[in-house]
């Protein structure tokens, strides 16, 4: 029984890692813009799919579909660089253009450019699922009855050390101080010489490239990937920043693991039968949160000005 | 002439107008070599089917400004009520009207699935809009989208609507030998039906916008905060514009479910509500001509498109990201067409 729980711990914490990497774009976005980013999981799903044609274009994967720890670490510059220029695009063809309307607006264009990412990758990649090379190095620990395998463990390290990177930027940079500036009021920002059109190009930026970091980790796990991965996981990351209270960047990877392991929990716990509302879980708890604590765990209420 | 006359001619032309087109569209006219039209009788269905989900999703998302994202999860649980009725106990219900001519009895079996269809998707907007319309924007969105997807799986997980197969031979029923009169009946007459309730549905909406009702969910949308301050109980007013548009949603789920006579969870996904969404937002959020013109255009638009079947969404979607950013009010705005505004006269108060 407790080997149960802790073995659904440890795979909550992977899932979770990557809900928290997904869950910092939404944060971030929201925090400078107050736009719910629809696009971003559709990014998250580019990244995997720019890793999986990189690797066969650099030859990196063997012809069994596997790879070393080094190409999948090249892979996953690739696609971080590749996904920060999407996310760029997006920002500066999409959603500057409406920036000056209400925000619903903005809302329906994020659903737009999400709507187009999804389709347009069914049409460019095929709607047939692609199958991801697996690092040959995949090996599982036993400990009693409990599992542990090193891609997990490599993906908790991996997006820790990329959490750790985010969060000296913000605190310690000048971009980042720019960042938070713009997150606390744009136009004062703006008022202080901040270039607010490239601070928020930035933060689409370093969000998309978590997103697509999180995209090859993930395909490293699961290695069967489609141009809809990205709907569903999107969005329970997006419950996740709100859990955590969105716009709060140490609350987006806290809400990231509590889904990761609330999920794990229910596909553990859960009779079989019910197994199919294991993804309704991260809606619940949404539902949830929003109805008793809607600023979320870390969050903070601005009353609303007149 | 007095309004009470008036309104009775106007729904009795209207009425006999429908009947009579769709008399020419099912069955052509015999010695004029007018041959029915089944492509068209179709297309025109569904074209009906999306004015009434469109104009009712307008009344929450155009008039009162709440930005609701599940409403085919509505369509879902009134397409799949109303079927579910039909499917056990519309037998039943024939047996009891036994003595009524078939077409009376047929008709009575249609509208009490339907209404039992759009009372349980009103039912399904309560339970949905009272916790949920209490917030605002994007969280509303996320939540009605969050419901929407919740609806379908659930939906999906019930057996005995066929899950994942799908719901077959709806208006048949479960006896041994299938009852085709129901099938013939409708094949007849889906098509007036189908624009009767559409035409019922624009009448509800414009009625209720009109109204003192009306004036306050707008002021909800202008201003949520003075509309309040103005005495305007918000949340009430949300919820009950709320569950006037999911159980519209569930009569084009129902209707929908007698037309097709088959129904799949895969059609009540969040594409299906965006695709509602996509008609108001190109018609004009706030104006039910818009709402009409956008969901005939998007329902034609594929038909005309067919060899580009693949790339349609992305068409779609593209189509919406151009309207936002060059016309972010839709082709109408918040205008009405209207023929006196068409030919120039003056609109008198």
């Amino acid at each position: 029984m407790l080997q149960t729980f802790i073995q659904q711990i440890i795979n909550g914490l992977a899932l979770g890692s990557i809900y928290a990497l997904i869950a910092l774009g939404y944060t971030m976005v929201y925090g400078v813009l107050r736009l719910i980013n629809f696009a971003h999981g559709d990014v998250y799903m580019i990244g995997a799919f720019v890793g999986y044609y990189a690797a066969q274009k650099f030859g990196i994967a063997s012809a069994s579909g596997q790879i070393s720890f080094g190409g999948a670490l090249i892979l996953m510059m690739t696609a971080m660089m590749a996904s920060a220029s999407l996310g760029v695009v997006i920002e500066r063809f999409a959603y500057r253009p409406v920036r000056k309307y209400p925000r619903l607006t903005s809302l329906i264009t994020a659903i737009g450019v999400s709507l187009l990412l999804e389709n347009g990758g069914q049409v460019l990649f095929g709607a047939d699922p692609k199958f991801f090379p697996i690092l040959n190095s995949a090996v599982t620990y036993t400990f009693g009855s409990v599992t542990v395998r090193l891609t997990d463990i490599i993906i908790v390290v991996v997006s820790v050390s990329l959490m750790v990177l985010l969060q000296t930027i913000v605190l310690k940079t000048k971009l980042g101080k720019a960042m938070r500036a713009v997150s606390y009021n744009l136009d004062a920002a703006k008022l202080m010489g901040i270039n607010t059109d490239f601070i928020i190009a930035f933060t689409f930026a370093l969000g998309s490239a978590l997103a697509a970091a999180a995209g090859i980790l993930v395909s490293l796990s699961f290695p069967k990937i489609d141009p809809l991965i990205g709907v569903l996981t999107g969005l329970k990351a997006f419950v996740a920043a709100v859990l955590g209270g969105i716009g709060n960047i140490t609350g987006a990877v806290l809400g990231g693991f509590l889904i990761g392991i609330a999920e794990t929990m229910a596909a553990g716990y859960l009779p079989q039968s019910l197994n199919s509302y294991k993804d309704a879980v991260a809606f619940a708890i949404l539902i949830l949160v929003l109805l008793f604590k809607p600023a979320g765990l870390m969050g903070s209420v601005a009353p609303e000005k007149v | 002439m007095p309004p009470l006359v008036k309104k009775l001619l106007w729904s009795l032309g209207t009425v006999g107008i429908l009947l009579v087109v769709n008399q020419v569209m099912v069955n052509g006219i015999g010695g004029y070599g007018i041959p029915a039209q089944d492509y068209y009788v179709r297309v025109l269905t569904l074209v009906g089917i999306s004015i009434i989900a469109a104009v009712s999703l307008n009344l929450i998302n155009g008039y009162t400004g709440q930005f609701s994202i599940g409403h085919a999860g509505f369509m879902a649980v009134g397409g799949y009520t109303a079927a579910y009725i039909s499917f056990y106990y519309g037998a039943g219900i024939l047996n009891t009207l036994q003595g009524l001519p078939l077409p009376v009895a047929l008709t009575i079996r249609l509208f009490i699935s339907l209404l039992i269809g759009v009372v349980f998707s009103a039912l399904a907007g309560f339970v949905v809009g009272m916790p949920s319309l209490r917030l605002k924007g994007d969280y509303l969105a996320i939540v009605t989208l969050g419901f929407g997807e919740i609806i379908r799986i659930i939906i999906l997980s019930i057996d005995s609507v066929g899950g994942a197969r799908g719901f077959s031979s709806i208006v048949q029923g479960a006896t041994e030998p299938p009852d085709q009169r129901m099938f013939e009946f409708l094949k007849e007459s889906i098509f007036f039906w189908v624009f009767l309730f559409a035409v019922i549905t624009v009448v509800i909406v414009k009625n209720l916008v009109n109204s003192t009702f009306g004036r306050a969910l707008t002021s909800i949308r202008e201003n949520e905060i003075a509309a309040e301050a103005m005495g305007i109980n918000t949340t009430r007013y949300k919820v009950i514009a709320f569950v006037i548009s999911a159980g519209l949603a569930g009569l084009a789920g129902g209707l929908f479910a007698h037309y097709d006579n088959y129904l799949n969870t895969n059609s009540f996904t969040f594409v299906k509500s965006v695709e509602v969404i996509i008609m108001i937002v190109l018609g004009g959020m706030g104006s039910i001509t818009g709402a009409i013109l956008g969901a005939t255009v998007l329902t034609i638009l594929p038909e005309l498109l067919r060899d580009l079947q693949q790339y349609r969404m992305v068409i779609y979607s593209l189509l919406l990201i151009v309207i936002m950013i060059v016309r972010p009010q839709g082709i109408l705005g918040r205008r009405e067409l209207s023929l006196s505004g068409l030919f120039g006269k003056k609109k008198t108060v």
